[in-house]
């Protein structure tokens, strides 16, 4: 026996995951869709996407060092954050463009509010405004599927019927690097679904409301939810865990909100996207949602009121 | 078709909880009595309320059951000694970093009963919570709580049931699944007696879905002919963590929710643990007080993990001794299970009354690492209690002690279940206790 026992506060055993696994996990889940995209869109994608990573994970190690925090670059957090980023990029946007978002994103969004578990905004869906307000043009100049062509429209904003259900399940259409076969990226989300690394409420309700919302305002919903960045962002960005609701319940209030901002920018706004405004508008929201949302303990018992102790 | 009416089904599942590894390898081992020490060192207080009493001085000749300290208050339980022999010494060790009054008896290994020891004679409702003061009886899940209190039914909450807990939900310990095999017939004659002495109309044995074997057991038990107005059931409960926590088991077995503060007779509920059932009725028929303890010895240091009855006052070398040694490398031992458990802090340690289990573990292979909370929310997913342990956290950690009422934190019952299953590898149920002490502090 040792002669130096260990002391410690129960409990003594726990759980094998680790944040580190959780994060390798989301990047599993989102490999099918990025290796489509590389394929889809050749090797520009593939430069855009290694860009995006290495940036974002070089800005947390060279923040880490400037204001002595300890090295967070193990947790993998920076990886997925420059991965996401990258998939939500077209594969033309210039490569130094692809570099400012990462650096927006890990420093201004992720870094500068505290790291990890801090930012109030999703550090991808935030760099990516960020690009889309300072660079429009270059964002929004899209490839076509395997093929140098240039064009400038997604789905969503070419005349319906230009892609059927099918080429817009599978992915064969323009559009972002990482967004555009939703048949795999539900691969992945049924893949963090097993794995319960997500809980299945965000993307269910997030989709389903902007399928309900297309569907009454005479729209064809089933094209409105393949197109665009809507599963991508459903799957993985909203269920980002700082900026969502803890319960069940807030997640919910969340999920359909992003699906009627969603609705709402898509069908009346200039915009022709809007899960990117929609998921920050209601990561905005969180604290409020989760302040409304949180579940009496079991057997609870209201507290009496001070007068009342004296009265 | 009767077998189906004889198994209940839960009435009431909690949110959360954690589904823990079982690792009940010792759970078709026979029981191994150790016998008796050189030395058996006595604390007086184990158990939750005042310290008894000694009544004997050093060199005093006692036996096997003599009293040897008196209950200290209306909160507390006589003790009795453990072995044939003499006192050797009263005076105070530093257990487990508190200093307690230790009764040391020198054993002269003849384990000789105490001549004066008799059948108790049980004639009213109270003669019952008599006995489990007489015996010394005392919570044996863990808790310690004297059982003669909860035993008092008081007229103005009257019980309506009477719950079984067989659950033993923690890892490793498998002392009440041999307390039903090996001591059916205390365990089915006790079920019966108390029932007809409480007067309690309805008796509910809960045991974990996954220990079939014992079902078996506590199936016949329950549909033994003695059971006339078919008032005795047993109940199958999901192999959860923490499954076998009072308020937990009153909700499964009743549908009834304990609130804070309250006693399980407020909801017309006891429970009691089936070893603590069978010890009680052992006293009742042969006058042996509480003076000795079946405990599961296993973890991931121990080669050959057994269940022991040892003799309370066993020093925790001793016992460790008697199953075969430990690993060299083991690094950490605990009283009690590894969700629950406490760490031992020095060698004074011995067996206790309300101990079910030492569990020797050997340093985690990889060491884990600490990350900042990343708001993943298994923590009040896991919860029991329905709270929300990163909230507490942070509030914790920002020096925000006024916010901590409103968050709840008297619900906790430390089960473990959120540091268990936190992927950061956040001390969360250390921050639990630590907010309660602080609400404590703030509100004196």
């Amino acid at each position: 026996m040792n002669d130096v026992l260990k002391v410690s506060s129960s409990p003594h055993i726990r759980h094998i995951d680790t944040t580190r696994g959780i994060m390798a996990d989301v990047i599993i889940a989102l490999m099918p869709a990025a290796i489509y995209g590389c394929i889809l869109f050749g090797w520009r994608s593939v430069a855009v996407l290694l860009t995006c990573v290495i940036f974002a994970v070089l800005s947390e190690f060279i923040w880490n060092k400037l204001v002595k925090k300890p090295g967070s670059i193990g947790d993998f957090s920076a990886v997925v954050t420059g991965l996401l980023l990258g998939m939500n990029l077209s594969s033309q946007i210039p490569l130094w463009m692809a570099a400012i978002g990462s650096i927006v994103a890990i420093i201004v969004v992720k870094q500068m509010f505290g790291g990890i578990g801090c930012n109030f905004a999703n550090p991808a869906i935030a760099a990516r405004i960020v690009l889309l307000v300072s660079f429009p043009s270059a964002m929004t100049k899209y490839a076509e599927p395997i093929s140098d062509v240039l064009t400038s429209a997604t789905p969503l904003v070419t005349e319906a019927g230009t892609y059927s259900i099918k080429s817009l399940f599978f992915g064969m259409h323009s559009g972002c690097i990482g967004e555009t076969s939703a048949f795999l990226l539900l691969v992945g989300g049924l893949y963090l679904v097993v794995r319960k690394i997500i809980s299945p409420v965000v993307p269910v309700c997030f989709v389903g409301t902007v399928a309900i919302l297309t569907l009454i305002s005479g729209g064809d919903s089933l094209s409105s939810i393949l197109s665009g960045g809507l599963m991508l962002g459903a799957i993985f960005m909203a269920t980002d865990y700082t900026t969502s609701p803890t319960t069940s319940a807030g997640k919910a209030v969340f999920a359909v909100g992003c699906g009627l901002i969603t609705f709402v920018i898509r069908q009346f706004g200039s915009l022709p996207e809007g899960v990117s405004y929609a998921i920050l508008l209601m990561n905005i929201l969180v604290p409020y949602i989760n302040r409304f949302t949180l579940s009496k303990p079991f057997g609870f018992v209201k507290p009496l009121k001070e007068g009342k102790k004296n009265g | 078709m009767e077998k189906k009416e004889k198994i209940l089904r839960p009435k009431g599942r909690i949110h959360g909880g954690a589904s823990l590894p079982h690792l009940k390898g010792t759970a078709e081992s026979e029981t191994v009595i150790m016998p008796a020490p050189a030395v058996v060192r006595i604390p007086v207080l184990q158990h939750i309320g005042a310290p008894s009493r000694p009544v004997v001085k050093k060199d005093d000749k006692v036996f096997v059951g003599t009293l040897i300290a008196e209950s200290g208050g209306i909160v507390g339980a006589p003790i009795h000694s453990s072995v044939s022999g003499t006192v050797k010494e009263i005076s105070y060790f530093d257990i487990n970093g508190k200093p307690t009054q230790c009764i040391v008896i020198e054993s002269d290994g003849t384990m000789e009963k105490d001549p004066s020891l008799k059948p108790f004679t049980v004639k009213s409702r109270e003669d019952i919570s008599a006995a489990a003061n007489r015996c010394g009886l005392v919570g044996l899940g863990g808790a310690g709580f004297p059982a003669k209190i909860k035993l008092t039914i008081k007229d103005e909450t009257p019980i309506d049931t009477l719950i079984i807990n067989g659950a033993e939900c923690e890892p490793y310990i498998t002392s009440d699944y041999r307390e039903c095999t090996e001591g059916y017939n205390d365990v089915m004659d006790g079920v019966y007696f108390l029932k007809e002495k409480l007067q309690i109309p309805n008796v509910i044995i809960c045991i974990e879905s996954n220990k079939s074997k014992a079902i078996e057991k506590l199936y016949s038990i329950a549909s033994d002919k003695r059971d006339k107005g078919d008032s005795v059931k047993l109940m199958k409960l999901p192999t959860s963590y923490p499954q076998g926590a009072e308020k937990v088991i009153i909700y499964s077995a009743t549908g009834r929710k304990v609130p804070l503060g309250k006693l399980p007779s407020d909801v017309g509920c006891i429970v009691m643990n089936i070893t603590s059932l069978a010890t009680l009725y052992r006293f009742i028929k042969t006058g042996m007080p509480l003076v000795s303890k079946r405990l599961t010895v296993d973890g991931t240091a121990v080669s050959t993990p057994k269940n022991v009855i040892a003799p309370i006052g066993t020093s925790i070398k001793d016992l460790l001794e008697f199953v075969g040694g430990v690993s060299q490398d083991a690094a950490e031992i605990i009283y009690g299970g590894p969700m629950m458990g406490i760490d031992i802090c020095n060698e004074n340690a011995v067996v206790e009354k309300r101990n079910n289990a030492i569990t020797v573990m050997l340093n985690p292979e990889k060491a884990d690492t600490l990350t900042p909370c990343i708001r993943c929310g298994r923590c009040a997913r896991a919860c029991p209690m329905d709270l929300y342990p990163a909230t507490v956290e942070s509030v914790i950690n920002h020096g925000l002690t006024e916010k901590l009422a409103a968050l709840n934190i008297n619900y906790c019952m430390e089960c473990g279940s959120c540091s268990y299953i936190c992927p950061a590898k956040r001390p969360l149920t250390q921050v639990m206790r630590l907010a309660k002490a602080e609400l404590r502090r703030v509100a004196k």
